[in-house]
């Protein structure tokens, strides 16, 4: 973001030169988020109430990358100032040029407020949500126009580049991402620059290095912002991986329902080869490198890496057993490096700042930063970059802004559908690789959801079991039909029909998925379930023994009651109940026909005297 | 170069770039395995071959894990053991109890392998797959979704043995279903019906239509035989029940063609009891002396065609012989009268009047002397062979 904001962040980096940007300029956001929110239109809108001003030379309109708080959006952010304008509607542009930019007096109905004190906030930065943020990965986007190299490039885009080709070997480079100490953010956390090492030292051509933009986890958006919002530094990382492993070719393989980013993409290839950074002799140096879009029909296996090679060869998704590790025999039998977004866009930086700078960063064994799309039952959700080791409760009620409505918080997933949930007493659980996979969950690449009081953890690790039972690949048996069996067993349990067997029967299951399945899919599948189980026992009983759903969300184990006291007879509930489950005379207290009502829950939603209760 | 590892505590050294499981059963170890045939390439579907590898995060499975110098391995410790019934009991909780009828019973290798592992069919609540059984209309497979364990191995057979690529799997995890193109029937997905599928399916998904009801593994004869149909000298077994045959299967050790058949060597056989095989020669009755006798005598036959409605079923006495009645000799009066006629045809209008034209029925050998026959005892050149083309 602005440029005070970086070096507020990374006092000791150079991230941070804004040469070459005029002084006032306004920052639409161009995520796919803000995207669908209208903000094209707002920036249309922009374009000619500045033009009608005769303003269009002195202020400039610029599309950017995701600013992550989304739910906010569309976001404006007005520069040099850095105002933060959320939720504009182009019936708001007219406002935001005359006072804003022609008087100097902020729009202040459209600056985000402080939940508690309801006090408009000024910078984007004083916001909780980005209070504890800390932004490499995502240092470009909400700043420059992805579509325009020139901007990357004044940001010392591609400087890394030209230092590995006139100054550094190979083995250097290589050395030097070791050093780093960076790990891979597709989820395992596996070192980069021994991949690295590994597939250099394989000897056979041709060699391919592959980008994992796949990011099947619900609710996972960081990969799709990344490469909205900055490609490419993406891109600058790939060449210096293929640099650095001796390959001809590359693959970035993004799901095709990221339109947006495939064709940021695209544009972004065509400027680097326009200006030299991809193809033959790369900015003449006995170096050549190009890289080429796949887009994949967004199964979630195939982010699993030998499924997504198996998907750039054209064959079904499916994963194949390693070893032999792609390091050694992927793509076409040969030997590939795969990683994701983020661990190509943290290259440019590293090699630019030193490997020295990033070991700073973070947790120890664990540098850098983590992105995590911040969602569920908190008020802040969005995409949010954070220093490696930062708490969970600092997460949740620091930049998420804790739960709503005050309502209790009881537990929060991590690392999405192959991820486990952890309860309130791991809350002070450092974020990084080491410590959330000694909790028991794991920092995989997705979402971070957060589940307080009136969530079902039975109902919420069935959601996941259900996930992974539609995306498992069908391939090897324990995962295809042990992932079945789960399911099966977890509806039995919901719908009131569960034994304490079953509970067992889950934890039989969920060991010969882990033993016997081909690739982490099948094997981690299990993992929210046995989570939900280590840790809200309790609740899976209730379901069995009492026959009674604790967070009230089990429709077969509830039932909606009118609390006759309370009822005035407004008939608002029996006029609304889509089975016509209620009666009662006028001015008299309604009754519930238990038989009848299908528990959705509409006319406790609608009764504005709070009567309805789910028992 | 060669390895050693150390299998179950015995040492083993074999050649760089074996798997696990090459390296055991070089040293005579057993380890199941299901989705795995010799003949294709190894995918690590059905998990169970896992063996322990010291050191790994995971079981590891044998069929594709390359061997490395050094290696531990066990390939029946308890865990391998529990992880491989665990398996099984999922194979079955998703497959129809249905041993009692089925035509691979005895000769499946999931049978096998349940039987061995002592996993019983479970009862449950849960899902199973109803499929439709035998949906497809080509004359020779016959096809059980709900027995197929989606080893995939018919895929592998018919792309890497057959180049059809008729077979894929559609759809994912549970859905997984396995289908010829995009879910056509088989003939319109490039199938030419060698049957190549059928005979690596290690479960009774995959059939022999002709075959349904007709036998099974300990019912029938398994007779070796060389195929009568070209000269290329493929091996297979005819299984024989009763005298008949009712079904061909290949045989491993078939040295010129392994397991591979074509339609007509696989499924081609029907005519061999057919009633209307010729199994006697046939000879004019103008060209034969003696008829009358020979017929009273028993040792010659008119020849009825079946089926002609001439042999009103009493007998062949009503029969009137003409000069150009069929009559069943023996094979060397049928010869003599052959080598009198091309010695006629000889010398009345001389070699020019052959032609000759040799079957690719025949092995080379034949197909030599019958060339030789032409050219050094008719005298003519004018040789040609069905399979010229
Ligand atoms: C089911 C499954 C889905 C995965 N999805 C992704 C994904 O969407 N993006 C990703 O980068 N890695 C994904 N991975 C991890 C990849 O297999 C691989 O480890 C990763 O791309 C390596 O990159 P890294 O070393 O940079 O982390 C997935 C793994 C599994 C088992
Ligand atoms: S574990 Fe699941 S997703 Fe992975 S190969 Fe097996 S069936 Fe496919
Ligand atoms: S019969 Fe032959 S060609 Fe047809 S599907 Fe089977 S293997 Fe392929
Ligand atoms: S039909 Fe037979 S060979 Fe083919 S996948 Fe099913 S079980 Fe395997
Ligand atoms: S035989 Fe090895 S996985 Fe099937």
């Amino acid at each position: 973001m602005g440029e005070q904001t970086n070096v507020r962040i990374v006092e000791d980096a150079a991230l941070t030169s804004t040469k070459d940007l005029p002084s006032q300029w306004i920052a639409v956001c161009m995520g796919t988020g803000c995207v669908s929110s209208a903000s094209a239109e707002v920036r249309q809108a922009l374009i000619q109430e500045l033009e009608r001003h005769g303003l269009s030379s002195q202020v400039e309109v610029r599309r950017t990358g995701c600013f992550g708080f989304c739910a906010a959006g569309p976001i404006v952010v007005i520069h040099p100032d850095e105002t933060f304008y959320t939720r504009v509607t182009p019936a708001d542009v007219k406002d935001i040029v005359e006072q804003h930019i022609l008087a100097n007096r902020r729009v202040e109905r459209l600056m985000y407020r402080d939940p508690v004190t309801k006090v408009p906030i000024e910078k984007w930065y004083e916001i909780g949500f980005y209070s504890k943020q800390q932004r490499i990965v995502l240092h470009n986007c909400g700043i420059i126009d992805p579509e325009n190299i020139d901007h990357y490039l004044a940001r010392e885009g591609y400087q890394a580049l030209h230092k590995v080709l006139s100054e550094m070997t190979p083995d250097q480079v290589i050395d030097e991402v070791i050093r780093s100490g960076l790990r891979g953010r597709g989820g395992g956390g596996f070192p980069t620059g021994l991949k690295w090492k590994i597939t250099r030292q394989t000897p056979r051509w041709p060699k391919y290095v592959i980008c994992n933009a796949d990011e099947g986890d619900p609710g996972a958006f960081m990969d799709r912002s990344t490469l909205e919002g900055d490609p490419h530094s993406v891109i600058e990382g790939m060449i210096i991986a293929a640099y650095a492993i001796g390959a001809r070719y590359g693959y970035i393989y993004c799901r095709a329902e990221y339109p947006l980013a495939i064709h940021r993409l695209q544009v972004a290839l065509d400027q680097a080869r326009q200006r030299g950074f991809l193809g033959g002799n790369i900015r003449g140096f006995d170096f050549s490198f190009d890289l080429y879009i796949k887009e994949g029909a967004g199964a979630f296996v195939c982010g699993e890496e030998t499924a997504l090679m198996a998907s750039i060869q054209g064959d079904r998704g499916n994963p194949w057993p390693r070893p032999p590790y792609p390091a050694v025999s992927g793509l076409w039998g040969q030997p590939s490096n795969v990683n994701n977004v983020k661990s190509y866009a943290y290259v440019p930086h590293i090699i630019r700042l030193g490997a020295d700078w990033f070991k700073q960063l973070g947790a120890p064994d664990n540098p850098g930063t983590a992105i995590f799309a911040l969602t569920g039952m908190v008020n802040n959700t969005g995409l949010i970059e954070v220093p490696m080791g930062i708490t969970l409760r600092e997460i949740i009620y620091d930049i998420g802004g804790g739960i709503p409505d005050g309502r209790k918080f009881k537990a929060v997933q991590t690392g999405g559908p192959l991820g486990g949930c952890l309860p309130e007493a791991y809350l002070d659980t450092p974020v990084d690789f080491d410590s959330l996979c000694a909790a028991g969950a794991v920092m995989g690449s997705g979402g971070m959801i957060v589940a307080d009081e009136t969530t079902c953890m039975v109902e919420f690790a069935k959601y996941f079991m259900r996930f992974a039972c539609d995306e498992s690949c069908g391939k090897c048996p324990p995962c295809r039909i042990g992932s079945t069996r789960m399911l099966e067993t977890l509806e039995c349990i919901t719908a009131g029909l569960g034994t304490l067997e079953d509970l067992d029967y889950l934890r039989y299951l969920a060991n010969g998925m882990q033993k016997g399945s081909l690739c982490a899919l099948g094997q981690l599948a299990p993992s929210p379930v046995m989570s939900a189980l280590r840790h809200f026992e309790d609740e899976f009983r209730a379901h069995i023994e009492e026959r009674r759903c604790p967070a009230g969300k089990c429709h077969a184990l509830i039932t909606y009651e009118i609390i006759a006291d309370l009822c005035t007879g407004c008939m608002v509930c029996a006029r609304n109940c889509p089975t016509n489950a209620i009666r009662g005379e006028k001015r008299q207290p309604h009754v519930i026909d238990p038989a009848l009502c299908e528990r959705c829950g509409l006319c406790k939603e609608l009764c504005k005297f709070d009567a309805i209760v789910v028992r | 170069m060669t390895v050693t590892l150390t299998i179950n505590g015995q040492k083993v050294t074999t050649a760089e770039g074996s798997t696990i499981l090459e390296a055991a059963r070089s040293a005579g170890i057993y380890i199941p395995t299901l989705c795995h045939h010799p003949d294709l390439s190894n995918v690590g579907a059905c998990r169970i071959c896992v063996v322990e590898v010291v050191g790994a995060r995971n079981l590891q499975t044998a069929c594709t894990t390359p061997i490395a110098e050094g290696m531990v391995v066990y390939t029946d410790s308890e865990i391998v053991r529990a992880t491989r019934r665990f398996v099984l009991e999922m194979l079955l909780s998703d497959h129809p109890n249905d041993c009692m009828t089925c035509e691979v019973s005895g000769d499946c290798e999931l049978q096998d392998l349940v039987y061995d592992y002592g996993v019983k069919w479970p009862e449950h609540k849960g899902k199973r797959h109803n499929w439709e059984i035998d949906p497809d209309p080509n004359p020779f497979v016959f096809i059980d979704r709900n027995k197929c364990i989606l080893c995939g191995r018919c895929v592998r057979a018919c792309a890497e043995i057959q180049n059809r690529d008729v077979w894929n799997f559609a759809h994912r995890g549970f859905r997984t279903k396995l289908v010829a193109g995009a879910d056509q029937f088989m003939l319109d997905a490039r199938c030419e019906s060698c049957g190549q599928c059928v005979a690596y399916c290690p479960v009774g998904a995959l059939y022999d239509k002709m075959s349904l009801g007709k036998g099974r593994a300990n019912q029938v004869q398994k007779v070796r035989t060389t195929c009568s149909y070209c000269g290329v000298g493929c091996n297979f077994d005819l299984n024989v029940r009763d005298g008949r045959i009712v079904r061909v299967t290949s045989a491993p050790d078939a040295p010129v063609n392994g397991m591979a058949l074509c339609v007509k060597g696989r499924y081609g056989y029907d005519y061999v009891h057919h009633p209307d095989r010729l199994t006697a020669p046939l000879v004019r009755a103008r060209w034969l002396q003696g008829v009358e006798e020979k017929l009273k005598g028993g040792e010659w036959q008119v020849f009825v065609p079946q089926g002609n409605g001439r042999d009103g079923g009493d007998g062949s006495d009503h029969l009137t012989v003409t000069p150009d009645t069929f009559i069943q000799t023996d094979w060397d009066t049928a010869l003599d009268v052959v080598a009198r006629k091309f010695a006629e045809e000889k010398r009345l209008h001389g070699s020019g009047a052959f032609g000759m034209l040799a079957s690719a029925k025949c092995t080379n050998e034949e197909n030599y002397l019958f060339n030789k026959f032409a050219r050094q005892i008719l005298g003519t050149n004018t040789i040609d062979h069905c399979a010229r083309l």
